[in-house]
């Protein structure tokens, strides 16, 4: 019962036919960033929204982001992506959920749009915070000159709170990158599902996985530096919390 | 650290009384210091080895393999020994058996010269092909016809390996869609996902047949392989454990308790549904259970 | 749409629950408990473990922040035993079960979070109060363990139970091990009966009541046990 390692293994050809083994999970690693990316664009556009929307003097707006906020942070992710690649066609009238199930690219788009949401509802939050860290005489001052309220938003408010939450932004992205490994079990090929693939066809479960644990760290590492050079950049000289 | 374990394990060997009068190897050790044997069953291969509906293993496989529990007891005189079943899929379960998990997987696994590399095979229970199954109606009749389509299949069988390679040499352009298991491929289709689902045809006729509406699927006449043999999967290099094993199937399928085993899981009605997959024994299997064999060559059950 | 079926949700009720359920809930609880203990060794080994125990500790935090946890699970299911075997110089690996290898897993995975907010916790105590227990004549492990931690606890609860409740969330992925958790308990019933909306609607609907309690839960309490400076 002694395991046979074989380093070499990336460089013998894949059953797939794509290339090597390496080839197959550099392939993954793709995906994956894909995913992420097309993911972490819905969840800033729905989070800032909903974020914005909890903090906006309307009970009416308050709730629809409240609620936004609730659903998609107390149903697991796995749940999640499961309604939307299961559930969902079978409750819209037939003919939109054939053409949903016939979609090749079904996997690929309900995994960035369900992990968009899922992660939309954390970056509500932290947006919500970042605009709760402000001093409320910053709103005041906007209404003072007489800028209406979704100006006060885009021009006084929204700039610094970006600012505060840069940080724990950049750790949700992270989490987005990581969470794209849930979505291979409604079928999307990322990099765990390749490394997966590459165990079974090859039996080298040691070598996949390093692979597969070192594109991550990589990725996090590049990410992480990403963003501390953002925060550089967009840093307002003299403001504590930037 | 390691060294102050080793000196502890040495001390352990040296003191008296513990030598067994037996000198086990392997399986048959861990099995005997541990007191229990850990079996891999799977969770749909109906009806080899599936879960019922108050979610317990049962299957033809699985009963086999009770057969070798009690020829496991005699062997190690352990009248109370503890016998867990593991569920595992098409994915996980050479390399649980690998890493000690599970110390014997009766399912639906097919015994063929790549795994035997990583794994060991016991006597032959069952022959089947690789076919694929499709809704009726759709115009996909023959391999060909599932070019650019989207195909289905279980992660980790010699299904979906065989679909890969049909698929590279003849460019079919097929979009594989990979499952968990053998019943989420079968939903695939039945939920129009995939237009087909490549699996072993045994497994197929039992999926149409406990399905709402049997009569709505057809399975393919063309077939990914020839008819290629089912075994117990074991550990490699453990010979001792291989020979108790083999004896005990050995008997099984030569005594007429085999046949009557064979027709209870397939010309019976079975659990949970009492469905009959009404499947008589073929002159290849017969030939086989007389004289057991753990041949991995689909030919030798030809002649 | 042929209507929904209730009696799928009725007839496996026991299953879901008393299967899965509880599984789900028993892993959450051991694990969040070894999580917490082990990552406040963490964290402490951070602070004061000195250069090569506090590079360790860093290292183990990072590595497993960055990683997924499906790919931790499939490390901790596969290579678990060889790892035991060569700790232990065993003669085969070390046979770890289902369940044992998920507590080991969300544990380890779980510690390194909770060390994070153990962390934070114990930065945001003023050091006053450090300085105060040094001058009453306490050693280090005296101050942290009477004056440092227990004022961590009750600030951190909140945050750590959150942490649980996400903890409750991610055990539903020991589906790709095939475990039967709550959320697999649902799919097999699922497939096996064919109906996917109706069970993956109820699974949805139970987390969500569960996870929403307990997060209005955690709330209540985080004002009740405040510690207002």
């Amino acid at each position: 019962m002694t395991y046979n390692w074989n380093w070499r293994i990336f460089w013998e050809p894949s059953p797939e036919g794509i290339g090597t083994y390496w080839d197959m999970l550099l392939g993954g690693l793709v995906t994956t960033l894909e995913v992420s990316a097309l993911a972490w664009i819905v969840a800033l556009a729905m989070g800032c929204i909903m974020g914005v929307l909890r903090t906006v003097p309307s009970r009416l707006a308050q709730a629809v982001g409240a609620a936004w906020v609730e659903l998609f942070r107390n149903i697991p992710l796995l749940v999640q992506l499961f309604l939307w690649y299961f559930v969902l066609p079978e409750v819209v009238p037939v003919a939109l959920g054939d053409w949903m199930k016939s979609l090749q690219s079904a996997p690929f788009v309900i995994s960035a749009v369900g992990i968009g949401c899922f992660m939309s509802a954390r970056v509500a939050e932290q947006v919500r915070a970042g605009l709760g860290a402000l001093p409320r005489g910053q709103r005041m001052a906007g209404t003072a000159l007489g800028l209406t309220l979704p100006q006060t938003y885009r021009y006084v408010l929204l700039p610094m709170a970006f600012r505060i939450v840069l940080p724990p932004l950049t750790s949700e992205m992270i989490s987005t990158v990581k969470n794209t490994s849930v979505a291979l079990t409604i079928g999307l090929v990322e990099l765990t599902a390749r490394a997966r693939a590459m165990q079974e066809f090859s039996f080298q479960v040691f070598e996949a996985f390093t692979a597969a644990t070192v594109a991550y760290m990589v990725v996090n590492l590049a990410a992480t530096l990403l963003m501390r050079w953002l925060e550089r950049r967009v840093r307002v000289p003299g403001y504590v919390a930037a | 650290m390691r060294l102050a374990a080793l000196a502890l394990v040495l001390l352990a060997l040296l003191r008296p009384g513990t030598a067994a009068a037996e000198d086990l190897t392997g399986t048959l050790q861990k099995i005997k210091e541990t007191g229990a044997v850990v079996i891999g069953v799977r969770d749909s291969s109906i009806p080899f080895s599936y879960l019922d509906d108050r979610q317990k293993p049962i299957g033809f496989a699985v009963d086999i393999c009770m057969k070798v529990v009690d020829a496991l007891k005699a062997r190690l005189d352990m009248p109370g020994l503890k016998v867990t079943l593991t569920p595992v899929t098409g994915s996980t379960r050479i390399p649980l058996l690998a890493n000690g998990t599970i110390d014997m997987e009766c399912g639906s696994t097919t015994n063929n010269p790549a795994r035997q590399k990583q794994v060991a095979f016991s006597n032959t229970y069952f022959l089947t092909a690789s076919r694929f199954v499709t809704k009726e109606g759709t115009a996909v009749t023959d391999i060909d016809s599932l070019r650019g389509k989207a195909v289905a299949s279980a992660s980790g069988t010699t299904n979906i390996a065989q679909l890969t390679a049909v698929n590279l040499t003849w460019k079919l352009g097929v979009n594989i869609l990979t499952a968990r298991e053998h019943a989420e491929a079968f939903l695939l289709v039945e939920t129009g996902r995939a237009v087909a689902c490549v699996m072993d045809d045994v497994l197929l006729a039992s999926f149409i047949a406990g399905s709402k509406t049997p009569g709505a699927y057809r399975i393919s006449e063309d077939a990914f392989s020839q008819p290629e043999p089912y075994s117990i999967m074991l550990r490699k290099d453990d010979p001792a454990f291989k020979q108790l094993v083999d004896g005990a199937t050995s008997s099984l399928f030569r005594s007429p308790e085999g046949r009557v085993l064979y027709n209870r899981w397939f010309t019976q009605p079975i659990p949970p549904r009492n469905i009959n997959l009404n499947l008589p024994m073929s002159p290849q299997l017969e030939r086989a259970f007389q004289n057991p064999t753990d041949s991995a060559d689909p030919d030798h059950y030809n002649s | 749409m042929t209507g929904f079926d209730w009696g799928v949700i009725w007839r496996s009720l026991p299953y879901l629950f008393l299967d899965g359920m509880r599984f789900s809930l028993t892993l959450t609880f051991l694990a969040a408990a070894g999580g917490v203990v082990l990552g406040t060794g963490i964290a402490l080994l951070r602070l004061a473990g000195g250069r090569v125990l506090g590079a360790v500790a860093t290292g183990y935090v990072n590595l497993m922040r960055s990683l997924p946890l499906v790919l931790v699970i499939f490390w901790f299911y596969f290579l678990v035993p060889y790892i035991g075997q060569w700790v232990t110089g065993a003669s085969r690996p070390v046979q770890v079960g289902a369940f044992a290898s998920s507590l080991l897993t969300f544990t380890l995975f779980e510690a390194a979070y909770f060390s994070e907010i153990v962390r934070a916790g114990i930065g945001s105590i003023p050091r006053g109060q450090m300085a105060a227990g040094f001058a009453l004549g306490l050693t280090y492990r005296q101050v942290m363990g009477s004056v440092i931690l227990p004022q961590v606890f009750r600030t951190m609860l909140p945050v750590l139970l959150t942490q649980t409740i996400v903890l409750f969330q991610d055990t539903s992925l020991v589906y790709v091990l095939s475990i039967t958790d709550f959320m697999g308990a649902a799919s097999k019933v699922a497939q096996r009966d064919g109906r996917l909306v109706e069970m993956y609607v109820f699974a949805a609907v139970i987390y969500f009541a569960v996870c929403y309690a307990a997060s209005q839960g955690v709330r209540r309490l985080g004002g009740r046990i405040a510690i207002i400076r």
